[in-house]
This record gives C-alpha cells, structure tokens and sequence, in this order.
C-alpha cells in the first residue's frame, strides 16, 4: 500500500491527479443527496459507525483474501440492518447503540488486522483516504456505484422524504416508509464501500455532512438542496485537491477542510434566510 | 338529524375486538369500531387511553396482535398525525409539503390550500408557520388527496377556541363537499364535535359510545359556551368507574379486580336522553356542562 503522498513529491498534474479529480467528484455527486437524507433524518452518528464499521471489512477481506469494497459493503449493510433490528426492540437508546457498535466494530477490525502478522497494510490510508493512488478500475467502481445510488434515490426520493417527515404519515397513506429506510440503509453501506479509498473512513461522514450542511442556506426545497449539496461537495473536492497540490498537504484532510470552508461561507451572508421569511406574514 | 352514517353503505374501516400490546402491557384491547362514508366518529379517552393507537390500527400504522381490522381495498387514507416536527434542515414550503406523499395538479392543490384558508401561505416554509397555520396546512394536505378517509390526531391541539371553531367548521365542510369518513380524535375528554355520529370513548378499550347531539343543544351547553360554539361543540359527559392495570385485569372503584371488565361495570353517562348503547347505562339527567362529575378512582387525570 502507498502511503498518503503528497503532490509536490510526485509530477505536476500528472494523469493521477485528473484520476483523483474525477474520482473525488463522481463520490461528491453521490454523496450529496444521500448527505441531505442523513442531516435530515439526524443520522449523523449514525453515518460514523457506518464508516468505523469498514475497518472490520477491510481486516475480513485480508483474513479471507476477498475482494476489498464487497467485503466492506457486507459488513456495513450487516451493521446497518442490525442496528434496525436492535432500535425496534427499543432496549437501548438509538444513541447508546450507536456508540457501542461504532466503537466496538472499529476496535474488533483493528485487532484482527493486529493478529495477522503476515499482512502489513497502511492503516493511515484506510484511515484517512488515499485518493492520490485510485486506479482507473476504482474510478469505474466509483462511477458505476455513483450512478446506481443515485438512480436508487430518485426512485426511493418520495418515501424517503415522506418518511423522513413523518414515518406514521408515510406509512398511512401507503409509502412503505420501512422498505424505504432499509434500501436507504444498504445504499448508505454501498457509498461507504466506494469513498473509503478516498477519503478514508474517518473522514467519510464529513463528505456527507458538511456539503448538505452548506447547501441548507441557499435551497429553497429538498430537491435542489440535493442537487446543491452535490455540487458544492465537488467543488470541495476540486478546491481541496489543488490546495493539496499548492500547500502540499494530505489529500483526503484538505478535502474536509476545503468543504468545512464552503459551509464557513454559506453561514456568512444571511441572504437565503431572510428571503424565504419575506414570503411570510 | 338524518346523517350521511345512516345510509348504510358499506364501512370504510371496520375494527373487530381490536388489541395491541408492547411490552408485555397491552396499550387497547377489545376495540370495536367502524367508520362509514360521511361519518363522523370521535375518540376520547384520558392521556394514554389508546385513541392514537387505535386509530394507527385503524389505518393500518398498527398491526393488531388480536382481532382483525377490515379495510375496503384500494381505501385511500389523508392522515393528520398528532406530532409532527419537521427538522430546520430540511427546507419545506406549504407548497411541498402539500405534493409530499403523492402528486397533485396546481388547481387541486390551490382548492385545497383556499379551503383551508392558507392559500396566502403557500410560499412559507412549514417550520415558520404557528401551531394553528401548521394544523391548517396539514389538513389541506389531507383533503387535498380527496381520501376516502380522514384521520385526524388531535387536529385542534394547540388552536385557540375560536381557531378551533374554525377548524371544526373546516372539518365539518369537508365531511360534507366530499362525503368521506372521518376518524377525529378529540383533545378534550368531554368536548366534541358537534357534527359527530358517534363518539367512541376509550379507556384501554371501548368504555362507551353514543351521539352527542342532543347534549349541544341543551340550555346549560348554549349559556356555557355561547350558542356559535353550541352550534359546533357538544359536551359528551360520562366518567369512568375502573381503571386498567398494566397486566391487563381491571381495578374497580370498590377496590375489586377482575380479568375483563364488563358492560355493567358502569360507564355511566349523563346524557339527558336515552338512546341505545346496547348495555345497561345509568342515565342520571344532569348535564352541567363539563366541569362538575368526578372522575374515580383519582388515577385518572384529565388536562
């Protein structure tokens, strides 16, 4: 595995960064809506342990010499369906859960990958993202998978935000808000799949997170708040790769940060606001 | 009072010795009711006598863990839920909200908006309307799906009295332009609609039932309330004699317990006529409006 490299080591603007572009953007026009649904739906937290959950999947494909993104994928979407099945007994709170199977999956995959001696692997890229090494395969995986999660969306787009208002009303007037919430959860387990070599799995919440956050402002319905939220993670993810490249910093941070600065810029100007309260009496 | 319930069409939702329980603790048991075209029907209950949950069975939120619920096939529902908070995050004009489980063409959805008197608001977001405007705007949103059924948790919670005069007007209109069944939950254990066939009163199962008609047009309801209010709310006075422990068995005023509680075990109702409940009642022809019948055992409170 390579380490995080930074571009200054590496030739200017060489193929592998027009690869980290077009990956880093295929992921941001992904993560965009599914980002809206998690805020909206104050699922952040659950977003992380998601995310933590990957390094259980990157150590059981080590283990078992299986392919990397569908082992992930397993063990998210089996995290994510057991954190459904253990909510509906309500013996814990959602949070408590949360916190136990986050940490607990984070803290099993960095054992496992202790145990086996015979692999070295770099953690800090599992970490922290390595979107400086994507091949032109990922980039395939990343597209393919994109575009797939974002036909689910607009397919699942009315009961999930039916449901996301209110699962009773839902599922009154017949959305099958529980289906809905499961395909989101699997297709929640998919993008996890796919970002984790790009901005790793500390980091992937926060590209779910923050362009949605940053979107809020200016979106007058969910609709182009999705949209919005796409847009402004890509250029997160631009601004972000070139700031790496300028500044020669790790590639996968500077993206968060470049997106954490978007959403500094869209609490700046109260415009968004008041416009929509004028409509009011 | 000739109304619609008594044409005799088929009913829309029918509950047969309806129960749900979590927990081990069963929230409503032995429920039966059902709603007609163009009837009315309203639950009371104290706090936590199972009028959501019933009506969630109703609609089929609920799965029943005993009895069935019976639901004409391809019924559509307009469902008015009793909390609903929507997240800053997530921006909804009325607008949106009113094509939010299903599309609608501009005109029906304005018809709806005017109806509901909010058409002025379309363009405002839902998390910026008061309690009153955000009742009003779900309802149009109910009506606007012309359903077959309406259900409505509590529609006039958090509505001052003459919003909710108003509201009860809305309801009362929309009962008769489209001629749809309407589930109503009331917030006020004594107060109802005037306008409902048939008020169903819940205490962990179906204490009593009957028509509040003759109640609103007595003279000590019109001084109380004013006759605008006599012509839209009636007072449906009863109270309750047992309560239900939580393993099902039912505490009686005398201290006794017993597995079921049964028709005689007393619901009485101060209704000042009689009219058929199908068990024995005792009428006792006092009707001072609603302030003055105690409630036993003291478990019971009433807001």
């Amino acid at each position: 595995m390579i380490m995080i490299i930074t571009l200054r080591e590496s030739a200017m603007l060489d193929d592998f960064f027009v690869r980290a572009i077009l990956a880093g953007v295929g992921l941001a026009l992904t993560t965009g809506p599914l980002g809206c649904f998690i805020i909206w739906r104050r699922m952040a937290y659950f977003g992380d342990t998601i995310a933590h959950s990957a390094l259980l999947g990157v150590a059981l494909s080590l283990l078992f010499r299986f392919n990397l993104t569908l082992a992930v994928f397993g063990v998210a979407a089996t995290v994510s369906i057991l954190l459904l099945l253990l909510q509906k007994r309500q013996a814990l709170s959602a949070d408590a859960l949360l916190g136990i199977l986050s940490h607990a999956t984070l803290a099993i995959g960095l054992v496992m990958v202790a145990f086996m001696s015979w692999v070295r692997i770099d953690l800090i890229a599992f970490l922290f993202g390595d979107i400086l090494a994507v091949s032109k395969s990922d980039i395939a995986v990343i597209w393919g998978g994109g575009i797939f999660v974002v036909a689910a969306i607009v397919w699942l787009w009315r009961p999930l935000l039916a449901s996301t208002v209110n699962p009773e009303l839902a599922e009154a007037e017949g959305l099958q808000p529980e289906r809905a919430r499961l395909f989101f959860m699997l297709l929640m387990a998919v993008v996890i799949a796919i970002a984790m070599k790009i901005v790793g799995i500390m980091l992937i919440t926060s590209l779910l997170i923050i362009p949605a956050a940053a979107a809020r402002r200016f979106s007058p319905t969910p609709e182009i708040m999705a949209v919005l939220a796409s847009l402004i993670g890509a250029v997160a993810v631009v601004g972000g790769l070139f700031g790496s490249l300028t500044y020669d910093t790790p590639s996968g941070p500077s993206i968060v940060v470049a997106a954490l600065i978007l959403f500094i810029f869209s609490l700046l100007p109260r415009l968004g606001r008041r416009q929509a309260q004028g409509q009011g009496t | 009072m000739l109304s619609p319930a008594n044409t005799g069409a088929k009913p829309l939702v029918s509950l047969n010795n309806v129960g749900i329980r979590r927990n081990g603790r069963w929230l409503v048991r032995g429920v039966d009711f059902s709603v007609s075209p163009g009837e009315i029907v309203t639950l009371i209950g104290p706090n936590g006598s199972g009028k959501s949950t019933s009506a969630k069975a109703a609609i089929g939120v609920l799965k029943p863990d005993e009895g069935t619920v019976e639901r004409l096939s391809g019924l559509k529902v307009g469902y008015v839920p009793q909390k609903l908070a929507v997240d800053w995050t997530l921006p909804l004009t009325v607008r949106r909200l009113m094509t939010l489980t299903g599309p609608l063409a501009d005109k029906e959805m304005m018809a709806a908006l005017e109806s509901a008197g909010m058409a002025h608001m379309r363009d405002a977001e839902v998390q910026h309307l008061s309690g009153g405007e955000f009742q009003r705007a779900l309802m149009a949103r109910a009506i606007a799906r012309k359903p077959d059924l309406l259900v409505l948790d509590e529609p006039v919670q958090g509505v001052d009295f003459s919003g909710e005069i108003a509201l009860y007007d809305l309801i009362k209109q929309i009962r008769n332009t489209t001629g749809c069944g309407i589930l109503l939950i009331s917030h006020d254990l004594h107060v109802v609609m005037a306008e409902t066939d048939t008020v169903i009163c819940l205490n962990g199962h179906v204490c009593c039932r009957g028509t509040p008609q003759t109640v609103s047009q007595s003279p000590e309801y019109v001084r109380l309330f004013g006759s605008r209010a006599a012509q839209t709310l009636a007072v449906y006075s009863h109270h309750h004699d047992h309560t239900h422990l939580p393993d099902g068995r039912v505490q009686h005023a005398d201290g006794s317990v017993t597995d079921h509680c049964h028709s005689e075990d007393g619901h009485h109702h101060n209704h000042d006529h009689s009219h058929d409940h199908g068990h024995d009642h005792k009428h006792e022809h006092e009707h001072n409006g609603h302030n003055d019948h105690d409630h036993h055992p003291a478990g019971e409170r009433h807001a």
